[in-house]
Protein backbone atom coordinates (compact mmCIF):
# COMPACT_ATOMS: atom_id res chain seq x y z
CA UNK A 1 0.00 0.00 0.00
CA UNK A 2 1.01 3.66 -0.64
CA UNK A 3 1.62 6.30 1.45
CA UNK A 4 0.94 9.76 0.73
CA UNK A 5 2.42 13.13 2.15
CA UNK A 6 -0.29 15.22 1.89
CA UNK A 7 0.42 18.35 4.42
CA UNK A 8 3.39 20.58 4.81
CA UNK A 9 3.90 22.53 7.52
CA UNK A 10 7.71 24.01 9.12
CA UNK A 11 8.43 26.58 11.65
CA UNK A 12 11.50 28.98 10.47
CA UNK A 13 15.16 26.79 11.85
CA UNK A 14 17.83 28.97 13.66
CA UNK A 15 16.85 30.87 17.04
CA UNK A 16 13.47 32.59 18.01
CA UNK A 17 14.44 34.31 21.56
CA UNK A 18 10.92 33.85 23.21
CA UNK A 19 9.22 30.99 21.59
CA UNK A 20 9.41 27.59 22.61
CA UNK A 21 10.23 24.20 20.95
CA UNK A 22 6.77 23.56 21.31
CA UNK A 23 5.37 26.47 20.51
CA UNK A 24 7.36 26.09 17.53
CA UNK A 25 5.93 22.40 16.72
CA UNK A 26 2.18 23.25 16.83
CA UNK A 27 3.20 26.66 14.22
CA UNK A 28 4.41 23.42 11.94
CA UNK A 29 1.67 21.28 12.92
CA UNK A 30 -1.03 23.59 11.87
CA UNK A 31 0.97 25.15 8.70
CA UNK A 32 0.88 21.45 7.58
CA UNK A 33 -2.79 21.13 8.43
CA UNK A 34 -3.23 24.42 6.51
CA UNK A 35 -1.05 23.36 3.64
CA UNK A 36 -3.42 19.97 3.41
CA UNK A 37 -6.81 22.18 4.21
CA UNK A 38 -7.37 19.53 7.04
CA UNK A 39 -8.40 19.85 10.79
CA UNK A 40 -6.69 18.43 13.73
CA UNK A 41 -9.79 16.68 14.63
CA UNK A 42 -9.14 14.65 11.15
CA UNK A 43 -6.05 13.05 12.42
CA UNK A 44 -6.19 9.64 14.00
CA UNK A 45 -2.23 9.65 15.22
CA UNK A 46 0.59 11.54 15.17
CA UNK A 47 4.14 10.66 16.01
CA UNK A 48 6.85 13.15 17.68
CA UNK A 49 9.70 13.61 18.91
CA UNK A 50 11.97 16.37 20.64
CA UNK A 51 15.60 15.71 22.24
CA UNK A 52 15.86 18.96 24.17
CA UNK A 53 12.39 20.62 24.17
CA UNK A 54 10.08 17.87 26.41
CA UNK A 55 7.68 15.35 25.38
CA UNK A 56 6.30 15.87 22.15
CA UNK A 57 2.96 15.18 23.30
CA UNK A 58 2.81 18.25 25.62
CA UNK A 59 1.68 19.61 22.15
CA UNK A 60 -2.05 18.49 21.90
CA UNK A 61 -3.05 20.56 24.83
CA UNK A 62 -2.07 23.71 22.29
CA UNK A 63 -3.85 21.50 19.20
CA UNK A 64 -6.91 20.43 20.84
CA UNK A 65 -7.70 17.54 23.11
CA UNK A 66 -8.94 14.93 20.51
CA UNK A 67 -7.75 11.58 21.78
CA UNK A 68 -5.82 10.81 18.68
CA UNK A 69 -3.02 8.16 19.72
CA UNK A 70 0.30 10.22 20.21
CA UNK A 71 3.17 8.06 19.96
CA UNK A 72 6.70 9.96 21.58
CA UNK A 73 9.94 9.17 19.59
CA UNK A 74 13.51 9.47 20.96
CA UNK A 75 15.35 7.81 18.28
CA UNK A 76 19.08 10.21 18.63
CA UNK A 77 19.50 11.72 15.42
CA UNK A 78 17.00 10.14 13.70
CA UNK A 79 14.39 11.15 15.73
CA UNK A 80 12.43 12.81 13.13
CA UNK A 81 13.14 10.36 10.44
CA UNK A 82 12.02 7.60 13.13
CA UNK A 83 8.82 9.10 13.57
CA UNK A 84 8.12 9.41 9.70
CA UNK A 85 9.00 5.44 9.94
CA UNK A 86 6.33 4.64 12.91
CA UNK A 87 4.09 6.76 10.97
CA UNK A 88 4.96 5.47 7.52
CA UNK A 89 4.25 1.69 9.32
CA UNK A 90 0.75 2.50 10.87
CA UNK A 91 -0.30 3.05 7.56
CA UNK A 92 0.84 0.56 5.60
CA UNK A 93 -0.13 -2.03 8.65
CA UNK A 94 -4.17 -0.97 7.47
CA UNK A 95 -4.74 0.04 11.01
CA UNK A 96 -4.77 3.97 10.23
CA UNK A 97 -5.41 6.05 7.31
CA UNK A 98 -4.39 9.42 8.51
CA UNK A 99 -2.21 11.04 10.66
CA UNK A 100 1.39 13.28 11.43
CA UNK A 101 4.85 12.79 11.97
CA UNK A 102 6.08 15.83 13.49
CA UNK A 103 9.45 17.01 15.50
CA UNK A 104 10.55 20.19 17.43
CA UNK A 105 13.38 21.30 19.24
CA UNK A 106 15.43 24.07 21.29
CA UNK A 107 18.95 23.28 21.95
CA UNK A 108 21.25 25.50 23.98
CA UNK A 109 23.96 27.22 22.41
CA UNK A 110 27.48 25.25 21.73
CA UNK A 111 28.32 21.76 20.87
CA UNK A 112 25.42 19.09 22.18
CA UNK A 113 26.16 18.48 25.91
CA UNK A 114 26.65 14.59 26.18
CA UNK A 115 25.99 12.78 29.38
CA UNK A 116 28.63 9.78 29.05
CA UNK A 117 27.39 8.14 32.43
CA UNK A 118 24.02 7.25 30.42
CA UNK A 119 25.27 6.78 27.37
CA UNK A 120 26.91 3.67 28.85
CA UNK A 121 30.75 5.23 28.40
CA UNK A 122 31.94 5.60 32.02
CA UNK A 123 32.21 8.96 33.75
CA UNK A 124 35.70 9.12 32.59
CA UNK A 125 35.19 9.45 29.24
CA UNK A 126 33.73 13.08 29.61
CA UNK A 127 36.38 13.79 32.32
CA UNK A 128 39.48 12.91 29.93
CA UNK A 129 37.64 15.14 27.21
CA UNK A 130 36.64 12.65 24.57
CA UNK A 131 32.87 12.88 24.73
CA UNK A 132 32.45 15.37 22.22
CA UNK A 133 30.39 14.58 18.44
CA UNK A 134 33.07 17.00 16.83
CA UNK A 135 35.71 14.73 17.56
CA UNK A 136 34.22 11.68 16.15
CA UNK A 137 33.50 13.82 12.42
CA UNK A 138 37.05 15.10 12.84
CA UNK A 139 38.56 11.77 13.30
CA UNK A 140 36.21 9.95 10.36
CA UNK A 141 36.48 12.26 7.38
CA UNK A 142 40.66 12.47 8.43
CA UNK A 143 40.70 8.65 7.68
CA UNK A 144 38.57 8.98 4.96
CA UNK A 145 40.68 11.63 3.06
CA UNK A 146 43.29 9.54 3.56
CA UNK A 147 42.34 6.53 2.46
CA UNK A 148 40.58 8.16 -0.77
CA UNK A 149 42.90 10.81 -1.75
CA UNK A 150 40.66 14.08 -0.50
CA UNK A 151 41.76 17.48 0.15
CA UNK A 152 40.48 20.37 2.15
CA UNK A 153 39.36 22.19 -0.95
CA UNK A 154 36.42 19.32 -0.93
CA UNK A 155 35.47 20.38 2.83
CA UNK A 156 35.43 24.09 1.71
CA UNK A 157 33.47 23.17 -1.34
CA UNK A 158 30.40 21.51 0.45
CA UNK A 159 30.27 23.78 2.88
CA UNK A 160 30.54 27.55 0.23
CA UNK A 161 27.20 25.36 -1.73
CA UNK A 162 25.26 24.70 1.09
CA UNK A 163 25.33 28.11 2.77
CA UNK A 164 24.58 29.73 -0.65
CA UNK A 165 21.54 27.23 -1.25
CA UNK A 166 20.29 28.46 2.06
CA UNK A 167 20.38 32.14 1.00
CA UNK A 168 17.72 30.98 -1.50
CA UNK A 169 15.57 29.41 1.85
CA UNK A 170 13.34 31.81 3.26
CA UNK A 171 13.04 28.82 6.37
CA UNK A 172 17.05 28.50 6.72
CA UNK A 173 18.22 29.71 9.65
CA UNK A 174 21.92 31.08 7.96
CA UNK A 175 20.95 32.67 4.80
CA UNK A 176 23.97 34.57 3.90
CA UNK A 177 26.54 33.45 1.40
CA UNK A 178 29.66 32.76 3.31
CA UNK A 179 32.95 32.89 0.73
CA UNK A 180 35.57 29.99 -0.25
CA UNK A 181 38.57 32.20 1.16
CA UNK A 182 36.16 32.47 4.65
CA UNK A 183 35.19 28.91 4.94
CA UNK A 184 39.16 27.88 4.51
CA UNK A 185 40.51 30.20 7.36
CA UNK A 186 37.69 29.79 9.63
CA UNK A 187 39.19 28.60 12.58
CA UNK A 188 39.77 25.19 12.80
CA UNK A 189 37.15 23.07 15.04
CA UNK A 190 38.53 19.38 15.89
CA UNK A 191 40.95 18.57 13.00
CA UNK A 192 40.42 18.58 9.06
CA UNK A 193 37.12 20.43 10.35
CA UNK A 194 36.69 24.48 10.41
CA UNK A 195 34.18 26.42 11.88
CA UNK A 196 32.31 26.98 8.96
CA UNK A 197 32.65 23.11 7.82
CA UNK A 198 29.88 22.53 10.85
CA UNK A 199 26.09 22.83 11.45
CA UNK A 200 25.00 24.16 15.03
CA UNK A 201 22.47 22.81 17.28
CA UNK A 202 19.58 25.30 16.93
CA UNK A 203 15.74 25.56 16.83
CA UNK A 204 12.77 24.58 14.45
CA UNK A 205 9.83 22.48 13.93
CA UNK A 206 8.75 20.55 11.14
CA UNK A 207 5.29 18.65 10.32
CA UNK A 208 3.55 16.61 7.63
CA UNK A 209 0.38 14.43 6.98
CA UNK A 210 0.49 11.15 5.94
CA UNK A 211 -2.34 9.28 4.50
CA UNK A 212 -3.14 6.04 2.94
CA UNK A 213 -2.46 7.45 -0.97
CA UNK A 214 -5.55 5.60 -2.38
CA UNK A 215 -7.74 7.84 -0.37
CA UNK A 216 -5.26 10.78 -0.78
CA UNK A 217 -8.40 12.72 -2.69
CA UNK A 218 -10.92 12.06 0.35
CA UNK A 219 -8.98 14.05 2.85
CA UNK A 220 -7.48 17.04 0.17
CA UNK A 221 -6.81 18.35 -3.07
CA UNK A 222 -3.38 19.23 -2.32
CA UNK A 223 -1.42 17.02 -4.77
CA UNK A 224 0.50 14.11 -3.00
CA UNK A 225 3.98 12.92 -2.83
CA UNK A 226 4.24 9.70 -2.53
CA UNK A 227 6.60 7.99 0.31
CA UNK A 228 7.81 4.83 -2.00
CA UNK A 229 10.17 3.44 1.10
CA UNK A 230 11.26 3.92 4.32
CA UNK A 231 14.32 2.21 6.22
CA UNK A 232 16.24 3.18 9.82
CA UNK A 233 19.17 0.67 10.47
CA UNK A 234 21.92 1.22 13.20
CA UNK A 235 25.33 -0.18 13.20
CA UNK A 236 27.28 -3.03 12.75
CA UNK A 237 29.87 -4.42 14.81
CA UNK A 238 32.93 -3.08 12.77
CA UNK A 239 31.44 0.39 11.73
CA UNK A 240 33.41 3.55 12.69
CA UNK A 241 30.61 5.34 14.86
CA UNK A 242 30.87 8.17 17.37
CA UNK A 243 31.63 7.38 21.30
CA UNK A 244 33.17 4.51 20.19
CA UNK A 245 35.70 3.81 23.03
CA UNK A 246 37.30 1.16 20.51
CA UNK A 247 36.83 -0.30 17.14
CA UNK A 248 37.26 -3.56 15.24
CA UNK A 249 40.23 -4.14 13.42
CA UNK A 250 38.15 -5.44 10.72
CA UNK A 251 35.59 -2.11 8.89
CA UNK A 252 31.77 -3.15 8.52
CA UNK A 253 29.83 -1.25 6.10
CA UNK A 254 27.83 1.66 8.04
CA UNK A 255 24.66 1.86 8.87
CA UNK A 256 23.78 4.35 6.44
CA UNK A 257 24.95 1.72 3.47
CA UNK A 258 22.33 -0.72 5.18
CA UNK A 259 19.45 1.53 4.90
CA UNK A 260 20.51 3.12 1.56
CA UNK A 261 20.55 -0.60 0.06
CA UNK A 262 17.25 -1.64 1.97
CA UNK A 263 15.25 1.44 0.63
CA UNK A 264 16.48 1.55 -3.01
CA UNK A 265 15.15 -2.69 -2.33
CA UNK A 266 11.94 -1.77 -1.42
CA UNK A 267 11.45 1.64 -3.56
CA UNK A 268 12.51 -0.82 -6.97
CA UNK A 269 14.84 1.73 -8.28
CA UNK A 270 17.93 2.54 -7.96
CA UNK A 271 20.88 5.92 -7.02
CA UNK A 272 20.45 6.94 -11.17
CA UNK A 273 16.88 7.72 -10.92
CA UNK A 274 17.07 10.38 -8.09
CA UNK A 275 16.63 13.77 -9.30
CA UNK A 276 17.60 15.22 -5.64
CA UNK A 277 18.76 14.28 -2.57
CA UNK A 278 18.98 15.60 0.91
CA UNK A 279 22.11 14.07 2.58
CA UNK A 280 23.19 14.64 6.45
CA UNK A 281 25.34 17.47 6.17
CA UNK A 282 26.22 17.94 9.92
CA UNK A 283 29.13 18.46 8.65
CA UNK A 284 31.29 18.59 5.21
CA UNK A 285 32.87 15.36 5.51
CA UNK A 286 29.94 14.27 6.51
CA UNK A 287 28.25 15.07 2.97
CA UNK A 288 30.74 13.66 1.14
CA UNK A 289 31.41 10.40 2.95
CA UNK A 290 27.63 9.84 2.26
CA UNK A 291 27.63 10.90 -1.50
CA UNK A 292 29.24 7.87 -1.43
CA UNK A 293 27.66 5.24 1.16
CA UNK A 294 24.49 6.21 -0.17
CA UNK A 295 25.87 4.90 -3.80
CA UNK A 296 25.51 8.24 -5.57
CA UNK A 297 29.26 7.80 -6.57
CA UNK A 298 32.39 5.89 -6.05
CA UNK A 299 34.00 6.65 -2.51
CA UNK A 300 36.78 9.31 -3.81
CA UNK A 301 35.06 10.82 -6.53
CA UNK A 302 33.37 13.24 -4.35
CA UNK A 303 36.28 15.67 -4.95
CA UNK A 304 35.57 15.93 -8.71
CA UNK A 305 31.96 15.58 -8.71
CA UNK A 306 32.26 19.09 -6.12
CA UNK A 307 34.67 20.83 -8.53
CA UNK A 308 32.33 20.01 -11.21
CA UNK A 309 29.07 21.92 -9.49
CA UNK A 310 27.22 17.80 -10.09
CA UNK A 311 25.76 18.61 -6.21
CA UNK A 312 24.47 21.69 -6.75
CA UNK A 313 21.09 22.98 -7.41
CA UNK A 314 21.61 23.10 -11.61
CA UNK A 315 23.67 19.81 -11.12
CA UNK A 316 23.50 16.07 -12.17
CA UNK A 317 22.35 15.45 -8.41
CA UNK A 318 21.14 18.50 -6.46
CA UNK A 319 22.24 18.01 -2.90
CA UNK A 320 20.94 19.88 0.13
CA UNK A 321 18.92 22.21 -2.12
CA UNK A 322 17.49 23.95 1.19
CA UNK A 323 20.94 24.57 2.41
CA UNK A 324 21.07 21.16 4.51
CA UNK A 325 21.88 21.25 8.11
CA UNK A 326 24.61 23.86 7.45
CA UNK A 327 22.58 26.79 6.95
CA UNK A 328 19.50 25.62 8.64
CA UNK A 329 21.29 24.36 11.94
CA UNK A 330 20.30 21.34 13.50
CA UNK A 331 17.02 21.23 16.23
CA UNK A 332 17.31 17.03 16.66
CA UNK A 333 13.77 16.46 17.02
CA UNK A 334 12.88 18.20 13.80
CA UNK A 335 16.34 18.33 11.42
CA UNK A 336 15.12 14.84 9.46
CA UNK A 337 11.06 15.99 8.89
CA UNK A 338 13.08 18.91 7.00
CA UNK A 339 14.90 16.95 5.01
CA UNK A 340 11.79 15.17 3.81
CA UNK A 341 9.94 18.66 3.64
CA UNK A 342 12.52 19.97 0.89
CA UNK A 343 12.31 17.07 -0.98
CA UNK A 344 8.56 16.87 -1.02
CA UNK A 345 8.71 20.63 -2.06
CA UNK A 346 10.87 20.37 -4.64
CA UNK A 347 8.40 17.04 -6.10
CA UNK A 348 6.12 19.49 -6.02
CA UNK A 349 7.57 21.79 -8.17
CA UNK A 350 7.43 24.81 -4.81
CA UNK A 351 10.89 25.47 -4.09
CA UNK A 352 10.92 28.92 -5.71
CA UNK A 353 14.49 30.27 -6.31
CA UNK A 354 16.04 27.32 -4.98
CA UNK A 355 13.67 24.70 -7.41
CA UNK A 356 15.95 21.97 -9.27
CA UNK A 357 15.30 22.38 -12.73
CA UNK A 358 13.42 19.95 -15.24
CA UNK A 359 10.37 18.76 -12.34
CA UNK A 360 12.26 15.98 -10.49
CA UNK A 361 10.38 12.72 -10.29
CA UNK A 362 11.95 11.08 -7.86
CA UNK A 363 14.08 12.11 -4.45
CA UNK A 364 16.00 11.20 -1.72
CA UNK A 365 16.52 11.73 1.95
CA UNK A 366 19.14 10.66 4.31
CA UNK A 367 19.95 10.94 8.41
CA UNK A 368 22.94 10.06 9.84
CA UNK A 369 23.50 10.61 13.81
CA UNK A 370 24.29 9.34 17.20
CA UNK A 371 24.82 6.53 18.25
CA UNK A 372 25.09 4.84 14.98
CA UNK A 373 21.80 5.12 13.27
CA UNK A 374 20.65 6.36 10.04
CA UNK A 375 17.04 6.72 8.22
CA UNK A 376 16.58 6.99 4.61
CA UNK A 377 13.22 7.89 2.34
CA UNK A 378 12.72 7.61 -1.16
CA UNK A 379 9.82 10.07 -2.42
CA UNK A 380 8.25 10.90 -5.72
CA UNK A 381 5.35 12.37 -7.47
CA UNK B 1 41.18 -11.14 35.45
CA UNK B 2 44.24 -10.87 33.96
CA UNK B 3 47.96 -11.26 36.24
CA UNK B 4 48.85 -7.73 37.73
CA UNK B 5 52.41 -7.03 36.76
CA UNK B 6 53.83 -7.87 40.36
CA UNK B 7 54.86 -3.98 41.57
CA UNK B 8 55.02 -2.95 45.52
CA UNK B 9 52.38 -0.02 45.93
CA UNK B 10 55.50 1.66 47.56
CA UNK B 11 55.31 5.64 45.67
CA UNK B 12 51.55 5.02 44.57
CA UNK B 13 50.08 5.85 47.90
CA UNK B 14 48.84 9.19 46.42
CA UNK B 15 47.27 8.35 43.50
CA UNK B 16 44.27 6.54 41.97
CA UNK B 17 43.25 5.44 38.44
CA UNK B 18 40.57 7.98 36.48
CA UNK B 19 38.44 4.82 36.50
CA UNK B 20 38.70 1.07 38.02
CA UNK B 21 39.43 -1.59 35.57
CA UNK B 22 40.44 0.42 32.76
CA UNK B 23 44.30 -0.36 33.04
CA UNK B 24 46.29 -2.10 35.35
CA UNK B 25 47.50 -0.21 38.47
CA UNK B 26 49.30 0.46 40.61
CA UNK B 27 51.94 -0.66 38.36
CA UNK B 28 55.49 0.19 36.91
CA UNK B 29 54.51 -0.70 33.56
CA UNK B 30 50.52 -0.38 33.36
CA UNK B 31 48.45 -1.62 30.49
CA UNK B 32 44.94 -1.39 29.31
CA UNK B 33 42.35 -3.75 30.12
CA UNK B 34 40.41 -5.29 27.55
CA UNK B 35 38.07 -8.10 26.82
CA UNK B 36 38.94 -11.21 24.98
CA UNK B 37 35.99 -13.24 23.24
CA UNK B 38 37.09 -16.71 23.75
CA UNK B 39 34.43 -17.98 20.71
CA UNK B 40 35.74 -15.53 18.46
CA UNK B 41 38.56 -13.93 19.61
CA UNK B 42 37.25 -10.32 18.91
CA UNK B 43 38.85 -7.52 21.44
CA UNK B 44 36.73 -4.84 23.12
CA UNK B 45 38.51 -1.87 24.50
CA UNK B 46 37.30 -0.99 27.97
CA UNK B 47 36.09 -4.64 29.33
CA UNK B 48 32.94 -5.73 29.18
CA UNK B 49 30.60 -8.37 29.80
CA UNK B 50 29.61 -9.59 26.12
CA UNK B 51 31.16 -9.84 22.36
CA UNK B 52 29.87 -7.08 20.33
CA UNK B 53 30.70 -9.42 17.30
CA UNK B 54 28.65 -12.52 18.29
CA UNK B 55 27.06 -11.56 21.66
CA UNK B 56 28.95 -14.67 23.46
CA UNK B 57 29.26 -13.85 27.68
CA UNK B 58 32.26 -16.32 27.26
CA UNK B 59 34.80 -12.99 27.64
CA UNK B 60 38.29 -12.68 29.50
CA UNK B 61 40.35 -10.01 30.56
CA UNK B 62 43.92 -9.26 28.96
CA UNK B 63 46.01 -6.51 28.87
CA UNK B 64 46.26 -4.86 25.57
CA UNK B 65 49.63 -4.41 23.50
CA UNK B 66 51.54 -1.01 24.70
CA UNK B 67 52.44 -0.28 21.26
CA UNK B 68 50.62 1.09 18.09
CA UNK B 69 50.72 2.97 15.25
CA UNK B 70 48.05 5.93 14.85
CA UNK B 71 45.13 5.14 12.86
CA UNK B 72 43.31 8.28 12.57
CA UNK B 73 43.36 11.56 14.84
CA UNK B 74 41.58 14.99 15.50
CA UNK B 75 42.90 18.15 17.48
CA UNK B 76 40.25 18.96 19.90
CA UNK B 77 40.38 22.82 19.21
CA UNK B 78 38.05 24.38 21.58
CA UNK B 79 37.78 24.23 25.72
CA UNK B 80 35.22 21.50 26.36
CA UNK B 81 32.06 21.93 28.12
CA UNK B 82 32.06 21.83 31.73
CA UNK B 83 30.63 18.88 32.78
CA UNK B 84 31.20 16.33 30.98
CA UNK B 85 34.77 17.61 30.92
CA UNK B 86 37.40 17.61 33.46
CA UNK B 87 40.51 18.80 32.28
CA UNK B 88 43.07 20.65 34.79
CA UNK B 89 42.95 23.56 32.39
CA UNK B 90 40.89 27.00 32.55
CA UNK B 91 39.69 28.23 29.82
CA UNK B 92 42.14 30.97 29.59
CA UNK B 93 44.83 28.53 29.71
CA UNK B 94 43.63 25.53 27.13
CA UNK B 95 45.82 24.67 24.57
CA UNK B 96 44.31 22.15 21.83
CA UNK B 97 44.91 18.92 22.30
CA UNK B 98 44.87 15.32 20.11
CA UNK B 99 42.99 12.73 20.44
CA UNK B 100 42.93 9.36 18.03
CA UNK B 101 42.62 5.74 17.63
CA UNK B 102 45.97 3.69 18.14
CA UNK B 103 46.16 0.41 16.37
CA UNK B 104 47.53 -2.02 18.60
CA UNK B 105 48.76 -5.07 16.36
CA UNK B 106 46.13 -8.32 16.33
CA UNK B 107 44.14 -6.39 19.02
CA UNK B 108 41.80 -3.83 18.38
CA UNK B 109 41.87 0.31 17.85
CA UNK B 110 41.73 2.15 20.60
CA UNK B 111 40.44 5.99 21.46
CA UNK B 112 42.40 8.06 23.56
CA UNK B 113 44.55 11.39 24.52
CA UNK B 114 47.26 11.79 22.53
CA UNK B 115 50.25 13.38 24.42
CA UNK B 116 52.57 15.51 22.11
CA UNK B 117 54.95 18.52 22.49
CA UNK B 118 53.32 19.24 18.93
CA UNK B 119 49.87 18.17 17.97
CA UNK B 120 50.79 19.62 14.28
CA UNK B 121 53.09 16.56 13.78
CA UNK B 122 50.41 14.34 13.95
CA UNK B 123 50.57 11.77 11.07
CA UNK B 124 48.20 8.73 10.86
CA UNK B 125 50.43 5.69 10.79
CA UNK B 126 52.75 7.15 13.19
CA UNK B 127 54.07 4.84 16.07
CA UNK B 128 52.62 5.23 19.76
CA UNK B 129 53.08 4.32 23.03
CA UNK B 130 50.71 3.30 25.90
CA UNK B 131 51.59 6.53 28.76
CA UNK B 132 49.93 6.37 32.60
CA UNK B 133 50.00 9.63 34.18
CA UNK B 134 48.67 11.97 36.55
CA UNK B 135 45.72 13.81 34.58
CA UNK B 136 44.73 16.13 37.45
CA UNK B 137 44.12 16.45 41.09
CA UNK B 138 41.02 16.01 42.83
CA UNK B 139 40.38 15.40 46.96
CA UNK B 140 44.22 15.52 47.21
CA UNK B 141 45.07 12.61 44.98
CA UNK B 142 46.40 12.26 41.95
CA UNK B 143 43.97 11.17 39.17
CA UNK B 144 46.35 8.77 37.08
CA UNK B 145 44.45 8.38 33.15
CA UNK B 146 46.09 6.62 30.26
CA UNK B 147 47.54 8.56 27.31
CA UNK B 148 49.10 7.80 23.77
CA UNK B 149 52.51 9.43 23.12
CA UNK B 150 54.35 9.64 19.60
CA UNK B 151 57.51 6.74 20.39
CA UNK B 152 59.89 9.08 19.26
CA UNK B 153 59.06 11.28 22.17
CA UNK B 154 59.43 9.13 24.40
Amino acid sequence: MDVAIIGLGIHPFGRTPGKSGREQGVHAARAALKDASMAWSDLEFAYGGSAAAGAADAMVKDMGLTGLQFVNVSNGCATGGSALQSAYMAIQSGMFDVGMAIGFDKHERGAFRVDPKGGGLGKWYGDVGMALTPQFFGMKIQRYMHDYGISEDALNLVAVKNYANGTKNPNAWRQQVIPYDEVANSMMVCHPLRKFHFCSPAEGGCAMILCRADKAKQFTDKKPVFLKAVSVKTRLFGSFEVFSQSQALDRADAPTVQASKAAFEQAGIGPEDIDVAQLQDTESGAEIMHMAENGFCQHGEQEKWLREGQTSIDGKLPVNTDGGCMANGEPIGASGLRQVHEIAIQLRGEGGARQVPNSPKAGYTHVYGAPGLSGVCILSN
Amino acid sequence: MAEQTSTPNYGYENTVPIAEGLFTWPSNDPRLLGSQCQDCGVVTFPVQSGCPACSSTNVETIELEREGTLWTWTIQGFYPQRPPYDGPETPENFKPFGVGYIELPGQVRVQSRIKTEDVSKLRIGMSMKLLVEQYIERDGKQVMSYFFQPSDEL
